[in-house]
């Protein structure tokens, strides 16, 4: 706490608080009375711990000064007006006859979503009316000072439940889109699923800019999955390379319960996702891919938490990182294994590929292990493309330059090739090839 | 052919233009250009494939996307226009029936997890999609089983033709029994030593290289 001092003298949280009593004040605090004192709860927890600082040993390596001294709009008073359908194009997803809900600022957007009928036994809608029903969903995150925030500010977001037995027939989509009216906004986007006993899900998580201006995505994502459920869940964070984007996404795994995940990263000027899964019953598998793609002065942050609680579970970690320019790329990646946690199948491994001089990484794997009869491994490398490869390519024709796109892309597809869902995988593809330059 | 150590893969490699060579002396010449002076794809581009001793394994590139890269590539040097991957795949089944192999190992990554004898039955597939003027078979028989020896053999068979030339680097007579050489050169210590028809390969077979190189072999793998 030897910061709060420092803290308090920038004043950077009293001009939260005054936000917070503006925001609770012009339609933040809607609803039953026990949404206004959760929100006021995560809020005082936020203002307890202020920012994390360099110093903060989960924060290193990411410089969160710029962030914290910056004088965002957080009430989130300035709606924008919905921008033109045929600008949200590019960010589309998979098939056009998917759900899509499409949030814009921070705000559910109606007229850009497409809702076709639900499957049965699946609700879809916007968190804030989910929020006022059932108050509760806010705190089931006390994570962060970041997800405090957001639990304080969040105004909308979606909100998915499929009941027990039923099955999504496609992916649903989740497009956040920041406008140029967000300039200098801070926008909190809460998200929760929820996959019942049996069931069977896939989910695309989009956080887009329409405008290369800079803002600030505070986003929670709150992952329920039942007993014997089965979910793939795809995050693509493409947000402008001048924003600060901050995502935590929270899983918890009942028994015999299999959940994938995909995260993207590749846009803002600073970037960090946590993802913690907690496997708090048997049998219960969990496969987390990665692919970040840095360049210019980008940050990119992956922290990633496998809580084995409970005998008997699978957990398979693989992350990819290409970094171009003077890109930073961080991976710190935790499997925490309880006494007991016998028979626990870990692995988990960090890959990173500098396409410069100037790109650096931080890669910390972490296993902490406390049951005996465990198989846990973990590996990291930090590495160039292979000249035997480029020689191989170049010997058949291909020149340099597009052999070094090819070997690259190539290092990225390895892990988009684990996505299960073929439209989703062949999306992220696409989007893939794009930003490596690729062409077909 | 040659003994160990002679310079074969050397020159198979300097032909190619491996980055790890430097050419000191001497020149290379290939239909009136400098070879020496091309980079490795415009060699390819001019005509020259190299089937390596050692494939390079690729991961995360399909056989099938790389090999319609490299022939669009080389189709696009000699200003012919680029086929798609439908009019590509017709292109290709004929080849692969060469090396009597099914589609479904475009679908594989490069050389990943392939056996050896795959491995080498994969550049005698390119060599047969990308019809090179000159190929040259980097010791493409060493380590393959008497009917992968057969494939190979009847990739190099069948790209035959007046205008074209192949270059068969080779320890062995074996794979001679199946490609008939037009003249077999020996190298020692990085120069010819003695040129002849197929008759010195079987000479050699008998002989051994001793009688031309005046060291005595160690028998080698």
């Amino acid at each position: 706490m030897a910061d709060r001092s420092s803290r308090d003298r920038d004043g950077v949280i009293d001009a939260y608080a005054e936000a917070f009593a503006r925001f609770t004040g012009n339609g933040g605090g809607h609803g039953p009375a026990e949404l206004l004192a959760r929100r006021r709860e995560a809020f005082d927890r936020f203002a307890t711990a202020g920012f994390p600082t360099s110093r903060d040993e989960e924060w290193r390596f990411t410089p969160l000064t710029p962030l914290a001294r910056t004088e965002w709009r957080l009430d989130g008073s300035s709606a924008a007006p919905s921008p033109a359908a045929d600008l949200l194009a590019p960010f589309q997803f998979g098939r056009p006859d998917w759900t899509t809900l499409v949030f814009v600022n921070g705000r559910f957007d109606s007229r850009l979503s497409h809702q076709p009928s639900p499957d049965a036994g699946v609700v879809v809608e916007s968190l804030a009316g989910a929020l006022e029903r059932d108050p509760a969903l806010l705190s089931r995150i006390q994570a962060t000072p970041f997800t405090e925030l957001n639990s304080a500010f969040a105004r909308d977001g979606a909100f998915v439940r499929v009941s027990a037995g039923a099955s999504l027939s496609d992916p649903i989509h989740l497009l956040f889109v920041t406008t140029a009216e967000a300039r200098g906004a801070a926008s909190h986007p809460r998200t929760a699923l929820q996959v019942e006993r049996g069931a069977r899900a896939q989910f695309v998580e989009s956080y887009v800019s329409l405008d290369g201006t800079g803002y600030f995505t505070n986003a929670v994502t709150d992952v329920v999955v039942g007993e014997g459920a089965w979910v793939e869940h795809s995050r693509i964070q493409r947000e402008s390379e001048r924003a600060y984007h901050i995502g935590y996404t929270q899983v918890e795994q009942a028994r015999d319960s299999h959940y994938r995940s995909f995260t993207l990263a590749m846009g803002g000027a600073i970037a960090r996702h946590d993802l913690r899964a907690r496997l708090s019953a048997e049998n219960v598998e969990t496969l987390l891919y990665g692919l970040y793609l840095a360049r210019g002065e980008q940050l990119v942050d992956n922290h990633t938490v496998i809580f084995h609680d409970q005998p008997n579970c699978r957990s398979w970690e693989v992350y990819k990182g290409i970094l171009d320019g003077k890109s930073h790329a961080v991976f710190n990646g935790k499997v925490l294994v309880q006494p007991e946690a016998q028979k626990t199948d870990a692995k988990q491994t960090n890959r990173n590929l500098l396409l410069s001089d100037g790109a650096k990484v931080d890669t910390k794997p972490q296993l902490e292990i406390f049951a005996d009869d465990v198989k846990c491994t973990h590996g990291a490398t930090v590495g160039r493309l292979d000249e035997a490869a480029y020689f191989y390519l170049q010997s058949r024709g291909i020149p340099r330059a597009a052999a070094r796109q090819l070997l690259t892309y190539a290092f990225a597809a390895e892990v988009v090739g684990e996505v299960a869902s073929a439209p989703v995988r062949e999306a992220l593809d696409v989007l893939i090839r794009q930003r490596l330059g690729g062409g077909d | 052919m040659g003994p160990n150590g002679s310079g074969k893969s050397t020159l198979a490699q300097v032909l190619a233009g491996h980055p790890a060579y430097t050419v000191t002396a001497g020149s290379v010449r290939f239909e009136g250009q400098d070879l020496l002076d091309m980079e490795p794809e415009e060699r390819a581009q001019a005509g020259i494939f190299l089937a390596f001793q050692y494939p390079v394994e690729i991961a995360g590139v399909t056989n099938a996307y790389f090999l319609r890269a490299a022939y669009n590539q080389i189709r696009k040097a000699r200003g012919e226009e680029e086929l798609d991957p439908i009019d590509f795949l017709d292109r290709l089944e004929e080849k692969l029936r060469l090396v009597d192999w099914g589609p479904e190992i475009m679908q594989r990554a490069v050389n990943s997890g392939f056996s050896g004898g795959e491995k080498k039955r994969n550049e005698i597939l390119q060599m047969a999609v990308l019809e090179p003027k000159l190929a040259i078979l980097d010791e493409t028989d060493s380590g393959l089983d008497i009917d992968a020896l057969r494939i190979v053999a009847d990739g190099v068979n069948s790209l035959r033709r007046p205008d074209r030339a192949t270059i068969v680097v080779t320890h062995y007579q074996r794979l001679l029994d199946y490609i008939i050489p037009d003249r077999v050169h020996v190298l020692a210590d990085g120069r010819i030593v003695k040129s002849g028809g197929k008759e010195l390969a079987l000479e050699l077979e008998a002989k051994g290289y001793e009688w031309l190189t005046g060291v005595p072999e160690i028998a080698t793998a």
